[in-house]
């Protein structure tokens, strides 16, 4: 499964672990919340980034203390269906001001992008290759944004805005 | 009027060009149908029992002429040459081919209209009263909020995948015409003492499987708060809505199994931390949003002109002025509907030409401005007194001055088994029927207002739940069986209707109606008792006795 990052498909250099896989020597992971929370001060002492999977039912407040130390959170659409980790992304983004990698993972199609992108998710675990080659320009589809979210896109209201002003000068 | 701005056009292309090359990803088999199948709901486009169907937004239920004819052409280039309004300010244009739709929406942005929010999980189409800006006594135009909301609720980011679809209807006045009690957020519009807007707010209202009235949730929310407000509820929603089981998917469910004060709480402590942000509004923002809609240069015009007058001598006038014309906030004007239910006809439906002549109507007598309300009527708001004779001979030929307004052939009915895969049975032949049975004027007028509803399957388009008189019907053993309440209402005084009892056969139903009716005309105290007060004078035990006495 093809992984978007900035933009370009990139070499995953997080491996996942499941509950019970034997922790790797070295080289960053992506643990499960479950596991994570469990083991997270040994986890966090060894070399190698650490990355966390967090289920798209469990409060993402619980991840606050350690939003400092890890390197990435990998939030879950089990089907593209299901939207609650967009709230998830946008509560970690502008609420508990994260700013490490947040990835969207499992049924993560091309037409989703750009909701990703404004809910604040920058790498995408992409079922299909077509998709993720296609990502830049999907990602360019819209151009104007109703919402403020923590992207810091210009919404519709504040671009009206500022034309308002701007004509307001000239006049 | 509201104007799009040319921001709000390029979001409508740019959904159009989306929309386009989805369908072509479909076409090549590159999207699968599951996948595809969320893609094209969210741009209005369900698949039913014969074709496609695909619904467009009519927000708040303004229409400019300009728009009109657009949809009178997509009925005529795309469609059958016609069109069927519904409960919720859409239209449904019911055999759509697929690779053409792109073509049809492209047609329609042109004139600013689109299919966004009509479908799918997301925040539907805002609706409110079919006479905004035009009834006496409302309180402000609600339709500048419902712009504002839309605006907000269009392609939202967080909110687009929800448990289940999510509609938003807005009220100014104290009758409610936009039944805000019946959806999953109902806005009053009010003053506080300060004379500054807000709303109402309540939520938790539907119908379908499992059919609540709406809950106050607050009493009063600034207008600055509201879209911070409605945030916090939908982020409540998105993250605790159920998503296991469909029918217990909506806000209602949720509203009812943490019931009102839990959930309330859950909203408050979320709004407490998102109120003083970006989503707070600023005056400046609403008198933007104020400013692109227009409102009519009105003459200073007599009470009662002499054509008026004149008319009153024609019985069939009378006829039709009386329970179509109702008072305009402004001396010398009238707020016209048009009844979309003559005898016979399936209840909201429009042809191309009734679509393209009424247009043209509306540059003549309404200031090219046509409204949409959820009783599937149509409504022009800004028509000269003077004008009505005139006006009312032409939609007289244009079959669209049935004299029924609010009577008991101004029947509200889904699709049903005619053309939704969802139905058990059919409602549109029911409705044909009642308007034949009760097609005599004298006779609809002595009942007086009554309303009925059908719908033709327990998700309840067609509102039945609400209906003076509702009709839902079932299937059973391959049979369609139609269930009766009466004593629903879907105003500011919103009820769930009570069973008379046991469903019955398709061919009864016009009968066992009949039979309501007469009980009714038999027990009221006065003919100004309405329907609706003497069923609750008297309960549901003597309507049932007369329907099943003999049954």
């Amino acid at each position: 499964m093809p992984l978007v990052n900035g933009g370009k498909i990139v070499d995953d250099s997080f491996v996942k672990l499941a509950v019970d896989t034997p922790l790797p020597e070295r080289g960053d992971i992506l643990v499960p919340a479950e596991r994570f929370l469990g083991e997270a001060e040994g986890l966090l002492q060894r070399a190698g980034r650490v990355g966390v999977i967090w289920p798209n039912n469990r409060d993402i407040a619980e991840l606050v203390p350690y939003l400092g130390r890890i390197a990435a959170v990998a939030l879950v659409f089990p089907t593209f269906r299901d939207g609650r980790a967009y709230s998830q992304a946008r509560l970690l983004r502008e609420r508990y001001n994260y700013r490490g990698e947040l990835r969207a993972t499992g049924q993560v199609l091309r037409d989703q992008f750009v909701f990703m992108l404004r809910a604040g998710f920058d790498a995408f675990e992409v079922k299909k290759q077509a998709d993720a080659e296609a990502f830049m320009q999907t990602a360019r589809r819209y151009s104007v944004f109703y919402q403020p979210t923590g992207d810091g896109r210009i919404t519709a209201l504040h671009r009206r805005m500022q034309l308002r002003h701007s004509e307001g000068v000239g006049t | 009027m509201y104007a799009y701005d040319e921001i709000d056009r390029t979001l409508v292309n740019e959904r159009v060009s989306e929309f386009r090359d989805q369908v072509k990803r479909r076409l090549s088999g590159e999207l699968t149908e599951d996948e595809f199948k969320i893609l094209r709901l969210q741009n209005g486009v369900y698949l039913q029992l014969h074709a496609y169907m695909f619904r467009v937004a009519i927000p708040y239920g303004t229409l400019a002429t300009n728009q009109l004819r657009a949809l009178a052409h997509v009925a005529r280039k795309y469609d059958r040459g016609y069109g069927h309004f519904t409960t919720r300010q859409n239209i449904q244009f019911n055999w759509i081919k697929l690779a053409e739709l792109p073509d049809a929406l492209e047609d329609l942005a042109k004139v600013g209209i689109h299919a966004m929010q009509t479908s799918g999980n997301n925040m539907r189409n805002v609706t409110s009263d079919q006479w905004a800006g035009v009834a006496p006594g409302e309180i402000e135009d609600p339709r500048i909020w419902s712009e504002l909301i839309r605006q907000h609720t269009t392609l939202h980011p967080e909110f687009s995948f929800l448990p289940r679809k999510f509609k938003i209807a807005i009220t100014a006045s104290d009758h409610d015409r936009a039944a805000i009690k019946i959806h999953d957020i109902g806005l009053r519009l009010i003053k506080n003492e300060k004379g500054e807007t807000g709303f109402e707010v309540l939520v938790g209202g539907g119908l379908g499987r499992t059919p609540f009235i709406a809950k106050t949730i607050k009493h009063f929310v600034h207008g600055r708060d509201i879209l911070s407000y409605i945030e916090a509820i939908l982020r409540v929603y998105n993250q605790y809505g159920r998503r296991d089981n469909i029918y217990k998917a909506r806000i209602k469910i949720l509203v009812h199994e943490l019931g009102i004060e839990k959930f309330s709480r859950e909203v408050e402590d979320e709004w407490r931390q998102i109120r003083n942000s970006s989503l707070e509004i600023d005056d400046e923002v609403i008198e933007d949003i104020r400013s692109r809609f227009t409102y009519p240069s009105y003459e200073k015009l007599p009470h009662m002109p002499d054509e008026l007058r004149q008319a009153a001598a024609d019985p069939d006038f009378e006829a039709w002025r009386k329970n179509s014309v109702a008072p305009h906030k402004v001396q010398g004007y009238s707020i016209v509907t048009i009844s979309l239910k003559p005898t016979g006809g399936p209840p909201g439906d429009a042809t191309a030409e009734q679509m393209d002549a009424l247009a043209d109507l509306a540059d003549k007598y309404s200031f090219g401005e046509i409204r949409v309300g959820h009783e599937q009527n149509l409504a022009l708001p800004h028509v000269a007194k003077r004008d009505l004779p005139a006006l009312w001979k032409a939609l007289d030929k244009l079959g669209l001055a049935t004299p029924n307004v609010n009577l008991i052939t101004d029947i509200i009915a889904c699709p049903g088994l005619d053309y939704c895969s969802l139905a058990n049975a059919r409602s549109i032949p029911i409705a044909q029927e009642l308007t034949r049975r009760f097609a005599n004027h004298e006779l609809a007028n002595l009942i007086g207002r009554l309303h009925i509803n059908i719908s033709g399957c327990i998700n309840a388009c067609g509102h039945h739940h609400v209906g003076h008189i509702g009709i839902l019907g079932v299937e059973k053993n391959g049979e369609e069986v139609y269930q009766i309440t009466i004593g629903g209402r879907a105003d500011e005084n919103a009820a769930l209707g009570t069973l008379i009892g046991p469903g019955v056969k398709f061919d009864e139903v016009a009968d066992v109606v009949e039979d309501i009716v007469e009980a009714y005309l038999a027990l009221r105290e006065r003919p100004e008792e309405l329907f609706m007060d003497t069923v609750k004078r008297l309960g549901v035990e003597p309507f049932k006795e007369r329907v099943y006495a003999t049954r």
